[in-house]
C-alpha cells in the first residue's frame, strides 16, 4: 500500500519537475486542461441553449448578454463555441487513437521483423502519403457515407503512416538491445517482446506525435465539415460555424467567423506546445 | 625541472550545473607537465580526467566552468582566453585525440580531406600542396596504399585505421602537445599496441609533450614517464612511473594497482582485504562442493562438434546491390568456421579473441538466440541444435542456458526497475506467479549477487555500473541454469568494480554449481577465471588448453602475439618504456 502512494508521491513530484522546468508546457497543460474542462462540461456552463434559435435577436455585435455575438439565426455564439469543443476533441481523440494503436502496432511489426512484413507494410504506407491526404479524407468521407464516425476513420487513415514510420523506426534500433535478447534468453516469444519490452520504450517519440497529430486532427475535422462532410448544420461545430460566418464577413459580420476560428487556432496550438511537456512526463530517463 | 613547464594547472576546479544543483567535477588540480614528457592521468570513471583535458584545450560542455585556478599552456591561460585564441591553439598547438575515433571521423568526408583540413586551417598548407602533405601525413601513421586510402570514407576503414587518422589530423600542425583521452578503447589488444606505439614513436621524433588518459594502468606504465592518479575530481598521488608501482603512496592508488589483474595476480589479490574476510570460507564451500561435481564431473555437461556458420554477404551485381539473392552466386562469409570442443561440469571455459573472430556468434548459438549453418551442440547429453532458434524458448532447456550480456546497461529495459528485470525469467520460465514468493526469491537472489535491497525498485539509469551488473547476474541465475555464458561481463566497468564482480562470479560458481562459458578479449581476467582456454582467430580455433599452458607456453603464433600485445605494469616497474617491436604487428592490423 505504501509503495502505490510512494510511487503516486514520486510521479506527482516529476510531473510538478517537468511543469516548472518549462513554463511553456505549464500553459500548454493548463490550456489543454482548459479544453478538456469545456468538452466535459460544456452543455451545463453555457449560457444559452447552443442550437435555440431566436429571430428577434439576429447578428448581434458581441455585447453584454452574448459575448460573442450572435449568428444569423440568433444563436448565442459564445455557447455554441463552448458547445462544439466536445465534438471537436471527440472527433480528433477517436481518430488520434485509432490510428495510434492500428499505426503502432504495422510500425512495431515492420521494424521487429523486417523483410516481407516491413516491406508490405512500408508501401501500404507509401501508397496512403502518395495522395493528397486531406482529398483522400474527402473521398472515403463521401464513399463511405456522410456521417461523424465516417470522419474519425477517414482521419485516422491519413494519420496512419506517420504513426508506423515513427514505430518502425524506434523499433529497429532497439530490436538488437540487448535487453530483447535477454528476454529471449526469459523464454518471451516475440510478440510478448514487441509488448513488454520494445513498445513501452518507442513511447517518448510517440508522444510527441500524437500531441502534434491532435491538433492536426482537429484541423481536419473542420476542414471536413467546413465543406459540408460530416457535421451537418444545426450541430455546432467550429469548422461548420467558420464556414456559415464566412459568408457574412463581407457584410461586416466578423463575429460569426472569428470566434469558431480563434478557438481552432487556440485548440491546434496547444497540441502543438503540448508535445515536450508529455514526452518528459512518459521518459523515464527524465526521472531521478 | 627548471625550465617553464608547457603545461602548468594550478588549483584548478571545474563545475557543472545539473539537474540535481551544482556538481564539482574536479577540484584543485595541480599539474605540470614539461616539454617532450609523456604523462599519463589515470582514474575510473567520474574521477575527472575527461574534464582536465577538455578543460585544457577549451572544449568543456556548456554546463560546465572552471571556477577556480588556472591552466596555463606556455604560458597563455587557456581558461580565461577567448574563443578566437584558442581555435588558433586547438590543433596548431594542442591536438586531441578521441575515445572513438569512428565517431570522432565525418563519416560523409574522405579522410584525406579532413587532415586537409586542418592544415589548411592553420595555414600549413595551400589548396596545392594540400594533398600531397595529407598523403605525406597517412604514411607517416603507417597506413598502407595511402594515396588509395587519402580517398576513403570512415567507413570503408577499420577501427585501428581510424584511429591511425585521428592521429595523423592531430599530428598533422606538428603541435606541442597531444592530447590522448582513452585513444585505445573499443581496439583489440594488438591493435591497441599497434597504435600506441606508433603514437611513441611519431611524438618521441618531434619532442612532443602527450597527455595520456586511460583507465589501463598496464598501458600507462608501458608509454608514460610520470602518472597522476585521480579519484572523485581529486588529484591523490603524482610519481613517476618505477616508484608509483613500486611504492604507491596513496590508498586508492594502491586499490586501483591491486584490481589490475597482471599475469601472476590470482583473483583474491584483486582487492585489497582485510584478513577478517570470508574468502576462506568460500574456498571452503568450493572445496566441499568439488568432490561431488568430480563424480558426475566425467561427463560433459557441453559438446561442440563442427559448429560452423555462415552469414550471406551483400554483393554488387554490375555496380548494383542486389535486391534479391539468387541462390546459386551467393558469397558467405563464415564467422564460425568448423569449431569443435567441450565443457566438463562445473568448470570455466575462456573463449578468447578479437573482435571478428566468431566468440559471439559461437556465444549466440550455445545460447540458442542463433541457428548454426552446421554442426552439433549437446548439451547435457541432448542435441539443442535440433530445434530451430525460435521454439527455443519454449523447451526446458531454456532455463538451463542462461547469458550475463557484455554490456549491463544496454542489457536492462530502460523502463524496467530493477526488482522488474529479475523477475522476468521467474515469472516467464519458472511459472511463478505468487507475487509474494516472487518478491522472496528477488530478494534472496539480490543478497546473492550483493545488490542492496533499497535499489531494487530504482531504474537502470539510476544505478552504477557495477550495480547494473549485478543486477544482470542476478537476472541470468533466477532460474538455476546449470551453463552460464559470460559474454566480456567485465568489459564496460571500472578495473575495481571489475576486481567485484569477478570475485562474485567465481563465488556464485561455486555455490551454484555452475559452468562457465567465459567470452573476453583480456586475457589475464580469462586466466584468473577459467580452468582451460579457447583460442579463436577468423572463426577458427587457433589453441587450446590449460589455461597456464595457453598462456605461459604458446604454441600459435597468433595466441603470441595477442599475449605478448597486452600491456602489463609487472614488467615495466624497472625498465620504463622499453622500445618494444613486434614484427608480426603489421600482419595483424
Amino acid at each position: 500500500m505504501t509503495r502505490i502512494s510512494d510511487a503516486m508521491q514520486k510521479k506527482i513530484k516529476h510531473f510538478r519537475y517537468i511543469m516548472v522546468q518549462n513554463p511553456v508546457t505549464i500553459f500548454a497543460f493548463s490550456l489543454f486542461g482548459l479544453i478538456v474542462f469545456l468538452a466535459v462540461f460544456g452543455p451545463w456552463i453555457t449560457p444559452y441553449d447552443p442550437l435555440a434559435t431566436n429571430a428577434t435577436n439576429t447578428l448581434k455585435p458581441p455585447n453584454w448578454d452574448h459575448l460573442f455575438g450572435t449568428d444569423h439565426l440568433g444563436r448565442d455564439v459564445f455557447s455554441r463555441v463552448i458547445a462544439a469543443t466536445r465534438l471537436d476533441l471527440g472527433i480528433a481523440v477517436s481518430a488520434v487513437a485509432l490510428s495510434f494503436f492500428i499505426g503502432s502496432a504495422l510500425g512495431c511489426s515492420a521494424g521487429f521483423w523486417g523483410g516481407w512484413t516491413d516491406r508490405i507494410v512500408g508501401r501500404f504506407s507509401d501508397t496512403i502519403m502518395a495522395f493528397p491526404l486531406f482529398v483522400l479524407a474527402m473521398g472515403i468521407v463521401a464513399a463511405m457515407g456522410n456521417t461523424v464516425a465516417n470522419i474519425i476513420y477517414a482521419t485516422a487513415i491519413i494519420n496512419l503512416p506517420f504513426y508506423a514510420r515513427v514505430a518502425r523506426a524506434e523499433t529497429s534500433i532497439r530490436r538488437n538491445a540487448g535487453y530483447v535478447f535477454s528476454a529471449r534468453l526469459c523464454g518471451s516469444s516475440d510478440i510478448r517482446i514487441l509488448a513488454t519490452q520494445v513498445f513501452p520504450n518507442i513511447l517518448p517519440p510517440m508522444m510527441v506525435q500524437i500531441s502534434l497529430n491532435m491538433g492536426w486532427a482537429i484541423l481536419n475535422a473542420a476542414g471536413l465539415s467546413f465543406i459540408g462532410l460530416g457535421v451537418r448544420p444545426p450541430d455546432a461545430e467550429w469548422g461548420i460555424m467558420v464556414a456559415e460566418g464566412a459568408n457574412y464577413i463581407i457584410s461586416g459580420e466578423w463575429w460569426l467567423a472569428i470566434f469558431p476560428g480563434a478557438a481552432l487556432m487556440l485548440a491546434v496550438f496547444c497540441f502543438n506546445l503540448l508535445g515536450d511537456g508529455l514526452r518528459d512526463l512518459v521518459d523515464p530517463l527524465r526521472r531521478t | 625541472m627548471a625550465a617553464t613547464p608547457l603545461l602548468d594547472i594550478k588549483g584548478l576546479s571545474v563545475e557543472f550545473r545539473t539537474r540535481n544543483g551544482v556538481v564539482r567535477a574536479i577540484e584543485n588540480v595541480n599539474l605540470e607537465l614539461a616539454k617532450g614528457e609523456v604523462l599519463g592521468i589515470v582514474g575510473e570513471s567520474g574521477s575527472g580526467k575527461s574534464v582536465t583535458a577538455f578543460t585544457v584545450i577549451g572544449l568543456l560542455d556548456g554546463a560546465g566552468a572552471p571556477v577556480a585556478g588556472s591552466a596555463k599552456y606556455d604560458g597563455i591561460g587557456v581558461t580565461d582566453a577567448d574563443e578566437t585564441t584558442m581555435r588558433d591553439l586547438r590543433g596548431r598547438e594542442i591536438a586531441m585525440i578521441f575515445q572513438n575515433p569512428r565517431a570522432a571521423l565525418n563519416p560523409i568526408r574522405p579522410v584525406g580531406r579532413q587532415i586537409e583540413d586542418v592544415l589548411l586551417r592553420h595555414g600549413l598548407a595551400t589548396h596545392e600542396t594540400a594533398r600531397s602533405r595529407a598523403i605525406e601525413m597517412l604514411k607517416k601513421v603507417k597506413i598502407v596504399e595511402p594515396e588509395l586510402r587519402y580517398g576513403s570514407y570512415p567507413f570503408e576503414l577499420s577501427g585501428g585505421m581510424c584511429q591511425r587518422v585521428m592521429i595523423a589530423i592531430a599530428l598533422a600542425c606538428n603541435p606541442r602537445l597531444l592530447i590522448a583521452d582513452e585513444p585505445t578503447t573499443g581496439l583489440d589488444v594488438t591493435t591497441q599496441k599497434a597504435t600506441m606505439d606508433l603514437v611513441r614513436d611519431l611524438t618521441q621524433d618531434r619532442k612532443m609533450a602527450v597527455v595520456l588518459i586511460t583507465h589501463d594502468l598496464g598501458m600507462a606504465a608501458t608509454y608514460c614517464n610520470r602518472i597522476v592518479v585521480m579519484e572523485k575530481g581529486n588529484v591523490v598521488e603524482t610519481a613517476p612511473v618505477a616508484t608509483l608501482f613500486t611504492a604507491p603512496q596513496h590508498p586508492y592508488t594502491k586499490k586501483l594497482i591491486a584490481a589490475s589483474p597482471g599475469p601472476n595476480s590470482t583473483l583474491d589479490d584483486l582487492t585489497l582485504k582485510s584478513p577478517s574476510s570470508s574468502s576462506p570460507t568460500v574456498r571452503l564451500a568450493a572445496s566441499a562442493k568439488s568432490p561431488k561435481s568430480d563424480k558426475t564431473g566425467s561427463r560433459n555437461i557441453l559438446e561442440v562438434f563442427n559448429l560452423v556458420r555462415e552469414f550471406p554477404v551483400q554483393q554488387a551485381v554490375n555496380g548494383h546491390w542486389t535486391w534479391f539473392n539468387s541462390s546459386h552466386d551467393k558469397k558467405v562469409f563464415r564467422a564460425v568456421d568448423d569449431i569443435s570442443f567441450n565443457l566438463k561440469r562445473g568448470e570455466s571455459l575462456g573463449l578468447v579473441g578479437e573482435s571478428g573472430c566468431g566468440k559471439s556468434t559461437t556465444s549466440s548459438i550455445i545460447t540458442r538466440l542463433m541457428d548454426p549453418t552446421s554442426g552439433d551442440v549437446i548439451f547435457d547429453g541432448k542435441n539443442i541444435t535440433a530445434l530451430p532458434a525460435r521454439n527455443f524458448s519454449r523447451r526446458p532447456e531454456r532455463s538451463q542456458i542462461q547469458m550475463v550480456f557484455q554490456d549491463a546497461t544496454d542489457s536492462l529495459n530502460p523502463r524496467h526497475s530493477a526488482y522488474d528485470s529479475i523477475s522476468e525469467p521467474l515469472k516467464r520460465l519458472l511459472g511463478y506467479r505468487d507475487e509474494r514468493l516472487i518478491e522472496k526469491k528477488v530478494e534472496v537472489l539480490a543478497e546473492r549477487v550483493g545488490l542492496p535491497q533499497a535499489l531494487l525498485r530504482r531504474f537502470p539509469h539510476q544505478l552504477s555500473g557495477g550495480q547494473k551488473a549485478r543486477v544482470g547476474i542476478a537476472r541470468a541465475i533466477a532460474v538455476d541454469p546449470k551453463l552460464l555464458i559470460l559474454d566480456e561481463p567485465t568489459s564496460a566497468l571500472d578495473v575495481s568494480v571489475q576486481a567485484v564482480v569477478l570475485q562474485l562470479l567465481d563465488r556464485l560458481k561455486h555455490e551454484l554449481g555452475m559452468s562457465y562459458i567465459f567470452v573476453s578479449h583480456d586475457l589475464n581476467v580469462v586466466r584468473l577465471m577459467c580452468e582451460r582456454v579457447v583460442v579463436m582467430n577468423r572463426g577458427k580455433i587457433v589453441e587450446q588448453g590449460n589455461v597456464n599452458d595457453v598462456l605461459r607456453n604458446p604454441a600459435d603464433p597468433y595466441t603470441k602475439a595477442l599475449i605478448a600485445a597486452i600491456p602489463n605494469f609487472e614488467a615495466k616497474t624497472s625498465n620504463p618504456a622499453p622500445p618494444l617491436s613486434m614484427p608480426t604487428q603489421s600482419d595483424l592490423v
